[in-house]
């Protein structure tokens, strides 16, 4: 955690700047307006969100260890797997994100706060009545929401009262999403340290401020989507019900459009922070900085006209079909890009293979993979045979947890010891990474074969035939769940104390965030620092 | 030279003793394709998988190597570059050649499978929560209709029973097709979404409440092929499979036969003193709310 001492400033008499009392205890954090402060929130609420949806995901992987019901009834089965994965994306991914986008960014681009410090703290506080309201929904009457985190219409019509309190939820979380991105645009596009151009700041700041950009698109998006079940639910409309003159598949369109950039929200920031790392790690600049840039941008634009893809069995004109497949084609070329610049970054370099740099190495093999089954998915006549099946559940889960969870993991062991002043113990950061690793594949690569071979997702139950592939994804489940509390030991353990950080405990890494103290005081950069773009920037 | 010779040798040799793991109707790939469309969709999916290996294994063969060889203990120096246009413009290009290659034969298929015209026999798939309706609209079978629902006893889901090999995938009135016959499906739904999917037929098309869509199959071999309902429709959304029986033009004809008679003896006006009222046949599921769109 950042310093707690107030007067740790970095070399000025700030005698004047704390008359007003710093609040200590519980206050300290519920007004916390300190980027650092608001960020460590984040980091350890979408923590505990992550346990939260795991432990619904070894529910889930219990109950599929063998062909029959054995734990759970089929009805609470499906408000397992719609609650795993709506706590997932706006209880732990996303919110993960935004924390490292707190911490780091002001540090990194030298500026002293967000630009909205108090919105700051309304936009992270938003989030714990949400989550207890996702959470609370298991407890009323009818139980949570069971249509699956994608609610299509008409089935979540037909969900009780714990429908309405995930409505309300997402509502909640899209306010913060919407003001946290708001405040991120504005703090890069306005406080960055004299001479820091835009194509001088570092690709995580890049990353960040492409995504908050497709946040402010889609979030309104979704909260209108998700209003207009609340009204064919509770108001007489009738969005989505043919029988009124609408129209089932509008839902569709209307969740996917913002469906499709949010996975996009939830991949470009791990991007940025693998940006960041594999260059410290290989000693050597990141190759093609200038096309990381536009590569990302226009995966950001793509993301927009790719959308139905999510639904080519829903019976669209083969000349619509044919349209999106193509988009969707075209997104493998900025993304291969990425790939290739980050090994032409490797390549030649003087590596070493600290944790962060495992993870981000893995990130690189494993995330590919799930690219390589995206654009599998995104041959129209194939898809047919892969949508609603297990090979769908194997991509997403690549792309997500290889991706986006494995960056996050990489990112904290990067930065730890900027937020405590510790380094973690590396044998056991080592051990997680390959106990994730391979607990990892050894749950999600047999989901492949089981889509391949027929078995469709959101089922509780399934033919004897597919026994063996499930039984060996339960098992890597729990070993993949248990390896992420062996994390919270680790992380645990270096807040707690550890050997002392240096300012720049790697050697390699590059930024305005290794010029100031470990762990970094309370208030960094009140004066904006001098910068010099390092090699590789702003050409 | 000779390592690399020893290398690509022992790949191609892994490669071909795995081999056999990429036939169809193993764990491992799609199920045989009993339909041309679901032959040209397997073909596209071996297309598209073969090209992903070769180039998932250059890519990292690439990264690996770069692991190996230019790690700091090793001695490794750091070199300094970090821009090239021209590698950038070659690694941009290259790809957008690979999918036009990909998306050729694609197009080609998504036309094939759009095509719904001069079926021989249309049926109408109707799905509800949870079972599925059948009413053979047009061709010969012309007014036959059931609803088809999961056979499968529950003792043996909820007791631990013995399961049987179509645990799930067995129903109690198949849909019978004649074999070689155009046959197109119209999909509705009395509810919520359902999906009407038959894996060996490369078929699956949503069923949407109001709304009707079609798809189309021609079976090239008699059997029985079994698929599930992929969209989720509620607590028994896996339990409400779909069965089809491809039999010869001479055995569909016969069972045509079968039927009409048995619709015929449960319309009959009622022998003196026998049975009450036939209760009518299961052509008269309820019609979906809207018109076609």
């Amino acid at each position: 955690m950042s310093a707690v001492t107030p007067d740790a400033v970095h070399g000025h008499d700030h005698s004047h700047d704390h008359d007003h009392h710093m609040p200590t205890g519980w206050r300290r954090w519920m007004t916390a307006t300190n980027h650092k402060d608001i960020g460590t929130l984040y980091l350890f609420f979408s923590f505990i969100m992550f346990l939260t949806g795991g432990v619904l995901a070894l529910t889930i992987r219990a109950e599929l260890f063998q062909p029959g019901l054995q734990i759970v009834r089929p009805e609470f089965f499906n408000q397992l797997t719609t609650m795993h994965g709506l706590i997932m994306v706006f209880g732990a991914i996303m919110p993960a994100f935004v924390g490292f986008a707190n911490w780091m960014i002001p540090l990194m681009i030298g500026a002293p706060d967000m630009a909205f410090a108090r919105m700051n703290n309304w936009s992270f506080w938003l989030l714990p009545p949400a989550a207890l309201m996702l959470v609370g929904s298991f407890f009323v009457p009818g139980g949570a929401s069971a249509a699956g985190w994608t609610l299509y219409a008409p089935l979540s019509l037909q969900m009780g009262m714990g429908m309405d309190m995930s409505i309300f939820a997402v509502h909640m979380m899209g306010a913060s999403s919407i003001m946290g991105a708001i405040n991120i645009v504005v703090t890069i596009l306005n406080m960055r340290a004299p001479g820091m151009t835009l194509m001088k700041m570092p690709m995580f700041a890049w990353t960040w401020l492409i995504t908050a950009y497709l946040l402010i698109a889609v979030m309104p998006v979704l909260a209108g989507a998700v209003t207009m079940l609340l009204t064919d639910r509770h108001f007489g409309t009738s969005f989505f019900n043919a029988a009124g003159g609408g129209d089932p598949v509008l839902y569709q369109h209307v969740f996917w459009f913002f469906g499709h950039p949010e996975v996009y929200i939830m991949i470009l920031p791990a991007f940025g922070i693998v940006s960041q790392i594999v260059p410290a790690f290989a000693r050597k600049p990141l190759f093609g900085y200038a096309s990381m840039v536009y590569a990302t941008a226009s995966i950001a634009i793509l993301s927009f006209v790719v959308w139905a893809h999510h639904m080519f069995t829903t019976g669209m004109p083969a000349v619509t079909q044919i349209a999106f497949m193509y988009m969707t084609m075209l997104i493998a070329v900025p993304t291969g890009v990425k790939v290739f610049n980050w090994i032409a970054t490797m390549w030649r370099g003087s590596m070493t293979f600290e944790t962060p740099m495992l993870f981000a190495v893995g990130f690189i093999f494993v995330f590919t993979m799930g690219g390589f089954t995206g654009l599998m998915l995104a041959i129209a006549p194939a898809d047919i045979q892969y949508q609603d099946t297990y090979f769908v559940v194997a991509h997403f889960h690549y792309v997500l947890v290889a991706g986006s969870l494995f960056a996050l993991f990489a990112g904290t062991y990067f930065w730890i010891p900027k937020w405590t002043g510790h380094m973690y113990d590396e044998t056991l950061a080592k051990r997680h990474f390959w106990l994730s690793m391979i607990s990892f594949n050894i749950t999600f690569f047999p989901m492949h074969f089981l889509g391949l071979a027929g078995m469709p997702r959101r089922i509780p139950d399934y033919n004897p035939f597919f026994t063996d592939f499930n039984q060996l994804a339960t098992v890597g489940a729990f070993g993949f769940g248990l390896s992420q509390v062996f994390f919270l030991y680790i992380v645990l353990k270096c807040i707690k104390g550890g050997p002392k950080a240096a300012d720049k405990p790697w050697d390699g890494a590059e930024g305005l965030e290794w010029t100031v103290p470990s762990p970094a005081p309370f208030h960094t950069f009140e004066v904006p620092p001098v910068f010099e773009a390092p090699a590789g920037h702003g050409h | 030279m000779k390592k690399m010779a020893v290398r690509a040798a022992s790949l191609i040799g892994g490669v071909l003793a795995v081999a056999p793991a990429f036939a169809l109707d193993g764990q491992y790939n799609f199920q045989v394709p009993v339909t041309r469309i679901a032959e040209d969709i397997f073909s596209l999916h071996m297309l598209m998988f073969w090209i992903c290996v070769v180039i998932f294994v250059a890519v990292f063969g690439v990264m690996f190597y770069s692991i190996f060889a230019h790690r700091k203990s090793k001695g490794a120096v750091a070199a300094t570059f970090h821009e090239s246009t021209t590698v950038e413009i070659l690694w941009t290009i290259v790809p957008v050649l690979i999918l036009v290659g990909m998306a050729w034969p694609a197009t080609k298929t998504v036309l094939d499978m759009k095509d719904t015209s001069s079926p021989d026999l249309t049926i109408k798939a109707t799905g509800y929560q949870w079972k599925w309706g059948y009413d053979y609209l047009q061709g010969e079978g012309q007014g036959i209709g059931f609803f088809s629902t999961l056979s499968t006893p529950r003792a043996q889901v909820d007791q631990g029973e013995y399961k049987g090999d179509n645990y799930l995938l067995e129903v109690d009135n198949e849909v019978v097709v004649p074999v070689g016959k155009k046959i197109r499906v119209l999909l509705t739904a009395q509810d919520v979404i359902h999906a009407w999917w038959v894996p060996a037929f490369g078929v699956k098309q949503d069923a949407i409440p109001g709304f009707i869509r079609d798809a189309w199959f021609k079976a090239e071999k008699e059997g029985t092929f079994r698929g599930n309902c992929a969209e989720l429709c509620g607590k028994d959304h896996g339990f409400m499979p779909i069965v089809v029986r491809v039999v010869s033009q001479q055995a569909y004809t016969e069972w045509v036969a079968a039927k009409a008679a048995e619709a015929a003896a449960k319309n009959a006006p009622p022998a003196a003193a026998s049975a009450p009222a036939a209760v009518p046949s299961a052509a008269s599921e309820p019609k979906p709310a809207a018109s076609a769109s």
